[in-house]
């Protein structure tokens, strides 16, 4: 069993539902990166999905796109943000997931990426442009290292790819709420809860909605439906606005109130309508 | 190669040219490009949609279009030449088109095929704009709705065909992220496409992209092939010895090589941007200096760097500045059946000058790639020899860009 299976077998056994953040690792610098993801698992979160950033974002709204260039500006590569997980595995009980675009891995090379994947303690992996179909060698390498494939499904897949995506992918599987490129939304699509009953229908694997989170009300309507909400966009636009002393502060604010924390109160000058939604 | 799914020189049924091609794409993308390579099929075996192709390609682009001997350019190149002499050059004037480049060719054959799948929205990139302006023509000839994304650096070199766009009826969207040229207007197109599936249609204006895009788009420009072979049989009595295209994406390139591509005796040369010098950041030569990997949907040769993020280009012509190359050209060139060359900046600018001067033609920058290599050939094959170039667009479009570089240099 890998360490994602036990985090939703222990969600399910205790009635609850996960939280998944999103960070862009490197964004706004490798050091405070790795405070950033210290904090999100103190502050309630399940799993950590660590964005890896690339030149060309091409499924991102502007938000991560910008994360993604301050990432790189600060000198994070595949190779860093592999360092960057190692040095905080030991420290952080979630899983941490890593969420990438094909090239980087593929310059690296499929097998000594995954080895050092495996080595720095990542759980899972979710590249977003290797679909099913590209994905052979990427799902075969990984299961060998004992890494889980995650894959994505959109309300645009078809009800026989999403019974392959359930025979491929392990760990968990990845529900995007709506069309469209990542960032948040004032509300959730409508369509999620039937994308969310199409795939239970064709697997037992826990399944997470992401796409458009940005709100304690969003996370708890995604509760109702699936085994976890994943918040991107909003968490990097807290990330972006916080001071350098209130940075950490903030994020633990944000993830706590997120999780349905009345005591942390409404974070001061987050939640913008427009986040991402990742 | 695998048993093609199509016809003749297909991908198979994944899209790869050996190991190139493929369909990289986002999740939500799958469906509407497994639902275009559907479409297509269905499109390319429909003989009344062929017809209604060539019947556009014909009183409205007003192809064929001529294939010229430019005399007087041989003549100028004469005197540097060796005793062998100086090879017969002919020009495939896709300059002359409708809009002027060989991008027509392509936009209204997938025009077309929207409105055949009903789409009424059409967005589509652009990098010298000549896409971009063919498309918007292509929307407003069959009254369909047009965006063209394109980068900021590219809106700037290339004004006039912005302009043009927005007198055609089309939106213009300038993109600022990134390297602010055409492969970040790709990333906003996609991002349009993936947000819109659902009524728009994307309008891809070369040989890249997931599968089916290079094969479509080849074969929509497959007619500059045909119309050249016919016509250098009636001029030279003969095939050529080598037919010359510029490369960006490199559908000009497929275009005129696939006339040839049977005929072994025919060497196909593609030119690649030199830009500025071959390092990293100031070039275009994804031959020179790339390495196999994945972008924007499709595997091909790449300027990335070590961590696999794609490197920053240059070029002087905005059509060439692209970090990619098609993967039907990372399958000929593994193959051997083609080879790659690349011309500088300052090449292309002395060619540009050289082709105005003594033809009384102003090419397309990118051409002038093509024509600047055509030439180098031209000294060493010697005059027994013929070579084919294809001219792919005018230059009008660059005349400003040329003046203000001028004026600078004085």
């Amino acid at each position: 069993m890998s360490r994602l299976d036990h985090t939703f077998e222990n969600l399910r056994r205790g009635g609850r539902r996960g939280l998944v953040t999103f960070t862009t690792a490197g964004d706004p610098d490798l050091p405070r990166s790795a405070d950033i993801l210290r904090v999100l698992d103190r502050s309630g979160a399940d799993v950590l999905e660590v964005g890896v950033p690339f030149s060309d974002p091409l499924a991102d709204g502007p938000v991560i796109q910008r994360a993604s260039e301050r990432a790189l500006r600060a000198g994070a590569t595949l190779t860093r943000v592999l360092d960057l997980v190692e040095a905080v595995r030991p420290e952080i009980a979630a899983g941490i997931v890593l969420f990438t675009y094909a090239n980087p891995i593929l310059r690296m090379g499929m097998t000594p990426f995954v080895e050092r994947a495996a080595a720095a303690g990542v759980d899972g992996v979710l590249a977003l442009d290797l679909p099913i179909e590209e994905a052979g060698a990427f799902r075969e390498a990984t299961t060998a290292a004992g890494i889980d494939p995650i894959f994505l499904l959109s309300p645009t897949t078809t009800d026989a790819r999403i019974r392959r995506a359930a025979e491929l992918g392990r760990g968990f599987l990845y529900g995007i709420s709506r069309l469209g490129v990542t960032g948040a939304r004032d509300a959730i699509a409508e369509g999620a809860e039937a994308l969310v009953a199409r795939i239970r229908r064709a697997t037992d694997l826990p399944i997470a909605l992401g796409f458009g989170i940005s709100r304690p009300e969003h996370v708890a309507a995604v509760g109702r439906w699936a085994d976890a909400a994943v918040v991107g966009s909003a968490l990097i636009e807290v990330i972006a606005r916080a001071s350098s002393e209130r940075l950490l502060d903030e994020v633990a604010r944000y993830v706590r109130w997120l999780g349905g924390d009345a005591a942390a109160g409404v974070p001061s000058g987050t939640v913008p309508a427009t986040a991402g939604e990742r | 190669m695998t048993v093609p799914s199509f016809g003749r020189r297909d991908p198979d049924a994944r899209g790869y040219f050996g190991e190139y091609g493929g369909r990289f794409v986002p999740e939500t993308l799958v469906a509407p490009v497994e639902e275009l390579e559907q479409a297509y099929r269905e499109a390319r075996a429909d003989p009344a949609f062929t017809a209604d192709l060539e019947v556009l390609l014909r009183r409205y682009v007003g192809r064929p279009t001529p294939v010229y001997e430019a005399t007087r350019l041989r003549a100028a190149l004469a005197p540097e030449a060796g005793p062998g002499g100086v090879a017969r050059i002919f020009l495939k004037r896709e300059d002359l088109a409708h809009t002027g480049a060989h991008k027509i060719n392509n936009a209204l054959g997938q025009a077309l095929l929207a409105v055949r799948m009903g789409k009424r929205r059409v967005v589509a990139e652009t990098g010298a704009g000549q896409h971009g302006v063919a498309t918007a023509t292509a929307c407003a000839l069959l009254g369909l709705g047009c965006e063209v994304y394109m980068g900021a650096d590219d809106m700037r070199r290339q004004a006039l065909n912005v302009y043009r766009m927005r007198l055609l009826g089309a939106a213009v969207s300038q993109v600022d992220a990134g390297s602010r040229t055409l492969k970040d207007a790709i990333n906003e197109a996609m991002r349009d496409w993936v947000t819109n599936v659902e009524d728009t249609y994307y309008l891809l204006g070369s040989v890249l992209g997931p599968h089916p895009y290079p094969l479509m788009v080849r074969e929509f420009q497959s007619v500059i092939g045909r119309e050249a072979r016919t016509q250098l049989d009636e001029l030279a009595g003969r095939a050529p010895d080598v037919v010359v295209a510029c490369v960006g994406g490199g559908s000009n390139a497929l275009g005129i090589f696939d006339g040839f591509v049977d005929d072994a005796g025919v060497r196909l040369v593609g030119v690649e941007a030199g830009g500025e010098a071959l390092v990293a950041g100031r070039h275009a030569a994804r031959f020179a200096t790339g390495v196999a990997g994945v972008l924007q949907g499709t595997r091909s040769y790449l300027l990335q760097d070590l961590d696999g993020n794609i490197e920053p280009t240059h070029s002087v012509s905005a059509g060439l500045d692209y970090a990619a190359v098609g993967p039907e050209h990372a399958w000929l060139r593994d193959l051997g059946r083609a080879e790659y060359a690349s011309a500088s900046d300052e090449e292309a600018l002395a060619a540009f000058r050289l082709l105005a001067r003594t033809e009384g033609i102003l090419p397309a920058l990118e051409s002038a790639h093509a024509v600047s290599h055509a030439c180098r050939l031209a000294q060493e094959l010697g005059r027994d020899r013929i070579i084919a170039v294809n001219l792919s667009g005018r230059g009008d479009k660059d005349v400003d860009a040329i003046r203000t570089r001028e004026e600078a240099e004085r």
